[in-house]
């Protein structure tokens, strides 16, 4: 099964409603809710950056017997150092962004706490890609 | 366990949604206004207690499971935000107290720290 949602950059009423409908999808196929939530809260972190720190996006699902692959690539300003934007605590997030209650530099890191397999790859004023590998068992 | 109607009884708060739920027990609370914490939380059985009332306080807790959320400091839950957790089947409560003095009365009453 494959699956594709957008992502608009700076908009924070609608953040999440990606992760929220693959969260549907994978109830409805029965998922361990362990996984479940796994999944999901990587997708979230990986949604909210997109409107944290991005312009636009979209979120690409593939979800096989054994797993679900997914891909969150942006148009935006890209990550010049990625070691250092996957340490716990470093954050660029704007004001606006931690009124909104988030910026803690915990996302990333916790992205790969919860998926089985994480890649991020980005370009400087291009926009960044990550993908986030779960085992549905 | 602390029972939610308990919780209600405590901190004499009004219960905006999910009516239904308040016989059902939490065991812990976490109180932050942080939704990057509390995305790092695992542990089930959880009141969330928070002072950010905004829609991502809601989807935050739809991707953790989490099924009770405390409002503190008169925060109001908005229409939208209410509906989204409707949908998600959340009792929210608001409650006029900051967040220290609830998370003290709740702590009274058995409510545990998840760390
Ligand atoms: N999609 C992205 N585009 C551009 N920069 C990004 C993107 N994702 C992350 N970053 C950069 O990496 C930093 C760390 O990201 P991370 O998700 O760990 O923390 P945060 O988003 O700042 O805060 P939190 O996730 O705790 O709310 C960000 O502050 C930002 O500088
Ligand atoms: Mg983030």
């Amino acid at each position: 099964m494959e699956f594709k949602f957008g992502i608009e950059g700076g908009n924070f009423s609608k953040a999440g409603s990606a992760s929220s409908e693959v969260k549907k999808i994978l109830k409805q196929l029965n998922v361990n809710p362990k996984i479940i939530k796994r999944t999901v809260v990587s997708l979230y972190e990986a949604e909210v950056n997109v409107v944290a720190h991005a312009f636009e996006g979209n979120m690409n699902v593939e979800i096989d017997p054994e797993k679900i692959v997914v891909k969150i690539e942006d148009k935006g300003p890209g990550i010049p150092d990625i070691n250092q934007a996957m340490q716990e605590g470093y954050s660029t997030a704007t004001p606006q962004v931690r009124e909104m209650g988030f910026g803690a530099g915990m996302g990333l890191p916790n992205i790969k706490r919860n998926s089985d397999q994480m890649n991020i790859s980005s370009t400087v004023d291009v926009g960044t890609q990550v993908e986030i590998i779960n085992y549905l068992s | 366990m602390v029972k939610v109607a308990d919780v209600v009884d405590k901190l004499n708060a009004r219960v905006i949604c999910g009516e239904c739920d308040l016989n059902q027990e939490v065991q812990f609370g976490f109180a932050s206004d942080l939704m990057s914490d509390v995305l790092t939380i695992d542990t089930e059985n959880l009141l969330l207690i928070t002072g950010l009332n905004n829609l991502q306080t809601i989807r935050t807790s739809e991707m953790s499971d989490i099924s009770f959320i405390l409002f503190v400091r008169d925060k109001k839950v908005s229409e939208e935000m209410k509906q989204l957790a409707c949908e998600n089947e959340m009792t929210l409560i608001e409650c006029g107290h900051s967040m220290f003095r609830a998370c003290s009365a709740l702590n009274d009453i058995g409510l545990k720290p998840v760390y």
